[in-house]
């Protein structure tokens, strides 16, 4: 659509921006303030440079947190994207139980995030969660509270539980816009269902899935609440993602300068990534 | 293949299904029951963690903080949102699409890298431990959302709208609030629906500005867990109750709902 050229469209954006600057640039701000300063309490503050960022950068922890952020998203996108893909083309095109699968898959989504982990805690506890008794009664010796290799699988587990229904509703929103007249061409021509996928659907889904890539990408680094709650970031450091680093940082030692540093640092990143995604998402939406 | 196909998603939603279902199961036992015995439903069938939750005034003054502070928020969020969303869909100006991006990466920003200068702002303010303190944090997140999601119900809708009501005399507020705005209430219900949860379902900002006063019902569940020892009948009851408003409008969204997760965008 071409749009008409109004600078006094302005006053109608105002109110947002004066709302969202007071919640972003001020916190902001205050971030940055405290990534350059030094204090040794009672409110005085010394000029620092740049000494936090190099500490943040050159420290071990944060690498170690850095690293078991990158491979938790990494394998929660590798898990999720396929699985919702597969999902969403198996699930039915009419009739009523399509309202039914939508309602019942975005279920998982509607969950507060603590609730998430809460139940995932009381579901794969080994003694009185099912998932924990049913995996014991395998044979297998597992216990999320203290293994670091279950309480991994047991968080990526929980995170596929939470937003694979993500992946499914956008693919399948995706899918219901290609038109049939797209399925009867490729039926005339004999295309096996393979190549349907991957030369009809799959070119239509582009769009979508970037969206939905990108959603995982940012909500998956930004995790906090549910592994907090449950594995608390254990057992050791094991599943202490950068948000939950950062939270212990920040509000357990109260060290204000590595932790803003920290947070500038790990917003960036984010950033950057997200600009990414978003350049290809707008190219794709001028198509 | 159709088999297959059943096969599947049959197994995906029991998958989705069986960690809600042990909450609710769990709901209904004793709490010598979740500890003593494995059952895979109540045996001894209990409704006194709910009775304890809606006597006890600091639990289900949980519940009505969150609802407040959500409500708050759902109305500010949309409400502000809905002239920004035409302005984005209809007009080009100066910085428009830079700004529209700078929404997005408020909804990016991670709530950690925010709480405690959250915590410091609203104190300095005199807001902590209010309803409202926790409506204008999650404002952060929403108003990008609500803007979004409306800019791309209103790019639907055929600028040719505008244009005849305009020469029809109509003045812009009049038409965008007797004209516009039923036009698009749909979108206006979706953007609602998913302000009010995402407000919902946030906890760390929501913990972090509030103590006493406003504190919502999932930072009750917390402390309960960690303070009162292993309650879990009660926490699960709790857990229950919390998905229970979720799913209840979530019927009347459902052909929406993608576009809403999607920012809008699909």
């Amino acid at each position: 659509m071409n749009k008409i050229s109004n600078q006094r469209a302005w006053w109608l954006v105002v109110p947002v921006v004066v709302l969202v600057a007071f919640n972003a640039l001020i916190p902001l701000m205050t971030v940055v303030n405290y990534s350059v300063q030094e204090t040794f309490g009672n409110n005085l503050f010394f000029w620092h440079g740049v000494g936090w960022f190099e500490q943040v950068l050159t420290s071990e922890r944060f690498h170690a947190s850095l690293f078991r952020q990158l491979a938790f998203t990494g394998m929660i996108l590798i898990i999720e994207v396929p699985l919702g893909i597969a999902v969403a083309l198996c699930m039915p095109r009419k009739g009523p139980w399509v309202s039914v699968c939508l309602v019942l898959m975005a279920l998982p989504l509607l969950i507060p995030w603590n609730v998430v982990g809460a139940m995932w805690n009381i579901f794969a506890l080994p003694d009185i969660g099912l998932l924990g008794r049913m995996i014991n009664g395998l044979g297998i010796d597992y216990n999320f509270t203290q293994q670091p290799v279950a309480a991994w699988s047991t968080t990526v587990l929980m995170d596929v539980w939470h937003w694979t229904s993500l992946v499914v509703l956008l693919t399948y929103a995706g899918l219901c816009s290609i038109p049939d007249a797209y399925y009867q061409a490729a039926r005339i021509d004999g295309a096996s269902s393979w190549s349907v996928f991957r030369f009809i659907q799959l070119p239509k889904l582009k769009r979508v899935l970037t969206i939905a890539v990108l959603l995982r990408f940012m909500d998956s680094f930004m995790i906090y609440t549910e592994p907090f709650v449950l594995t608390g970031g254990g057992p050791g450091n094991t599943t202490t993602f950068l948000s939950i680093d950062l939270v212990k940082i920040a509000l357990g030692q109260f060290d204000l300068g590595p932790a803003a540093a920290m947070s500038l640092i790990y917003f960036l990143v984010v950033l950057l990534v997200c600009w990414v995604f978003y350049t290809a998402m707008m190219r794709n939406e001028e198509q | 293949m159709r088999f297959q196909k059943w096969l599947v998603t049959t197994l995906y939603i029991l998958f989705l299904l069986l960690p809600i279902y042990w909450l609710v199961s769990m709901s209904f036992k004793t709490t010598n029951e979740i500890l003593g015995v494995f059952s895979l439903w109540p045996i001894e069938f209990t409704l006194d963690n709910y009775r304890k939750i809606f006597t006890d005034p600091t639990w289900y003054n949980g519940y009505i903080n969150s609802l407040i502070y959500v409500v708050i928020n759902t109305v500010i969020s949309v409400s502000v949102a809905l002239p920004a969303a035409y302005a984005f869909s209809r007009y080009r100006f100066l910085g428009d699409k830079h700004l529209f991006f700078w929404l997005l990466t408020n909804r990016m920003a991670p709530p950690a890298v925010f709480a405690l200068p959250f915590f410091q702002l609203y104190s300095a303010t005199g807001l902590f431990d209010t309803h409202i303190a926790v409506a204008l944090a999650h404002c952060l997140f929403n108003i990008p959302l609500a803007v979004w999601i409306l800019e791309g119900f209103m790019s639907g809708v055929p600028k040719e709208l505008d244009e005849t009501a305009y020469l029809d005399g109509y003045s812009f507020w009049r038409f965008f609030i007797r004209i516009f705005i039923p036009t698009i209430a749909a979108g206006i219900g979706v953007a609602m629906f998913f302000c009010f949860m995402y407000s919902w379902v946030e906890l760390l900002l929501a913990k972090t500005l509030t103590s006493v006063d406003a504190k919502p019902i999932a930072a009750t569940m917390t402390r309960t867990a960690s303070t009162s020892g292993y309650e879990l009948g009660l926490l699960a009851a709790a857990g229950t109750l919390t998905i229970i408003p979720g799913a209840f409008v979530i019927y009347f969204v459902r052909n929406y709902i993608a576009k809403g997760f999607a920012l809008g965008r699909v």
